[in-house]
């Protein structure tokens, strides 16, 4: 399974790090990563593989909810499927 | 990849714009848990609602989780219970009532619906048993909805009923009198009652309906709403052609939801009901969708035509985003729980009679309407009336929930809460339609039913 890590936010040192260092703890591999800053907001979107994580994907979504709050950042991890179904027929 | 703006675009429509999913609704036949024995049936039915929705709400949140987005809802409608109960030997129904309620709280779901009877040409023995026990099964459950179908195109209106339920509105006001006449709000009476409606509190399993179904209900008036921000001034193509585009975004998320419901839960996928169903939150309400259109207030001259694109624009973009698209479909304009319609009651520039032609065009009816406390059983049958002649002539679904709040007056508020919201008692028409709704008798189908 396939997910879609969203980080948005003030940029700051150390984003990437922590977020994937997360990822990489728990298993999770990084496909794809696209990172911009727009006035000053940091936004970066990742394309992950699931399928090998070990902890369940509420588990996860906490952990990196968590890094989010630490940063000052909100970090999200959903299902990659939400997007596709909503933009692409 | 997905590209970056579509990301972002679907994580402000939830987080900023409240796009969610409002109900994961699980129908269940009843059919096979009639008994001779009310307390067996009971029994059956308790049974099997807990058996079939065991994991209907972990299910439900754990899709919210890894989508990432809320699904607000999970509940279950069932067979309308006078088929059920009909075969038993029970003299009144409060204890089927009673047993629904139970199952839902063992299940977890916030509503169950289907203590219902729809009795559009005339009653049968478990119709008349049901309608009777409504009042105080709605007072002594928690969970329980109840619905009765009092029309419909091909039957005409069964104006006998019409004036019962101006009856039982009444006793269930009085009856919940201590909580603003909270009763009121489960009960709604319809006119082409749909089979397949996940909406509370409406909902039932048609008989027509399989075993066991999953419906899902979606919502979204904030991502509407804030569509039209972008477009000021334009003509209503770019209107309907944006509402339309975003109404198909929106439902996709629902057929999405549906389908993993449904694979999770291995039941079969009913339909996705493509609503713009508001809440009382700000930002999430259908008035002020109708007002970013260029009204001033809702209720003002001009809100039936914005309506009537919006509901249409809604149904033309969600119909090629779900395989099965059916329940209600629409824009819903219930007054409570939408925190535009609350202002433009409160403010007057919202009236009953508005409403009612709002009615014709949108995708119910009046719904979570408060009206006088004092307002007589014979007025409310014959708002019922007028309700119901709107949708057999123009062969759609129309409802009525009102509350007569018992011991209040115009000018003062009802408050439900959380979803179910506040209500501004709004004023009747004095006048008396006691003679015209003691006539009693069958008013009959319109002339474009007869089609075969």
């Amino acid at each position: 399974m396939r997910a879609i890590v969203t980080v948005m936010g003030i940029d700051k040192k150390g984003i990437i790090a922590k977020v994937s260092s997360c990822l990489s703890e728990n298993n999770i591999n990084i496909l794809d990563i696209n990172q911009t800053i727009m006035q000053d907001l940091f936004t970066m979107v990742m394309l992950v593989d699931v399928s090998e994580a070990e902890n369940k994907f509420a588990v996860i979504s906490d952990k990196l909810s968590a890094i989010g709050e630490e940063l000052g950042v909100e970090v999200k991890i959903q299902h990659e499927e939400i997007f596709r179904s909503m933009h692409r027929i | 990849m997905i590209n970056t703006n579509e990301i972002f675009e679907t994580i402000k429509m939830i987080k900023d714009e409240h796009l969610d999913i409002r109900t994961i609704t699980m129908g269940i036949s009843l059919l096979d848990c009639a008994d001779m024995s009310a307390e067996k049936s009971c029994d059956k039915i308790y049974d099997k609602i807990t058996r079939y929705a065991e994991n209907l709400v972990k299910t439900g949140n754990d899709i919210s989780e890894e989508l990432g987005i809320p699904i607000i809802n999970k509940r279950i409608s069932v067979t309308p219970i006078s088929m059920v109960a009909g075969a038993s030997d029970a003299k009144d129904y409060v204890c089927f009532a009673k047993a629904l309620d139970r199952a839902a709280t063992a299940t977890g779901v916030n509503f169950i619906g289907g203590f219902s009877a729809l009795v559009h040409k005339g009653f049968s023995k478990g119709d008349e048993i049901l309608i009777n026990s409504i009042p105080e099964s709605l007072a002594t459950t928690e969970k329980v909805c109840s619905s009765v179908g009092v029309a419909t195109t091909k039957a005409g209106i069964n104006m006998d009923a019409v004036k019962k339920m101006g009856e039982i509105i009444k006793q269930t006001a009085h009856l919940t009198a201590d909580r603003d006449s909270f009763g009121c709000a489960k009960f709604v009476v319809f006119a082409n009652a749909v089979e397949d409606n996940p909406f509370m509190a409406g909902a039932f399993h048609g008989v027509g309906e399989g075993d066991s179904v999953i419906n899902v209900g979606v919502s979204g008036p904030g991502v509407v709403k804030s569509a039209l921000e972008q477009i000021k001034g334009q003509d209503f193509g770019v209107v309907a052609d944006t509402i339309k585009k975003t109404a198909f975004k929106i439902t996709r998320m629902g057929q999405l939801v549906a389908q993993e419901a449904s694979k999770r839960l291995k039941v079969p996928f009913g339909i996705v009901d493509l609503s713009l169903a508001p809440t009382p939150e700000i930002g999430d309400s259908v008035a002020y969708i109708l007002e970013e259109m260029g009204l001033e207030k809702c209720g003002t001259h001009g809100t039936t035509a914005a309506l009537a694109l919006l509901n249409d624009a809604v149904k033309k973009g969600g119909v090629m985003a779900s395989g099965y698209v059916g329940g209600l479909s629409g824009a819903f304009i219930p007054v409570s729980e939408d925190a535009g319609m609350i202002a433009a009651a409160k403010c007057g520039a919202l009236s009953l009679d508005k409403l009612e032609a709002m009615t014709c065009v949108c995708s119910v009816g009046l719904d979570m309407i408060a009206i006088p406390g004092d307002t007589p059983a014979e007025t409310i049958s014959a708002i019922i009336a007028d309700e119901m002649a709107i949708g057999m002539i123009n062969q759609k679904t129309t409802a009525v929930r009102i509350i007569p709040a018992v011991g209040k007056k115009v000018g003062e508020t009802v408050e439900f809460g959380g979803l179910l919201g506040e209500a501004p008692i709004m004023p009747v028409h004095n006048f008396s339609s006691q003679e015209f709704i003691n006539r009693g008798g069958r008013i009959p189908a319109p002339i474009h039913s007869l089609k075969n």
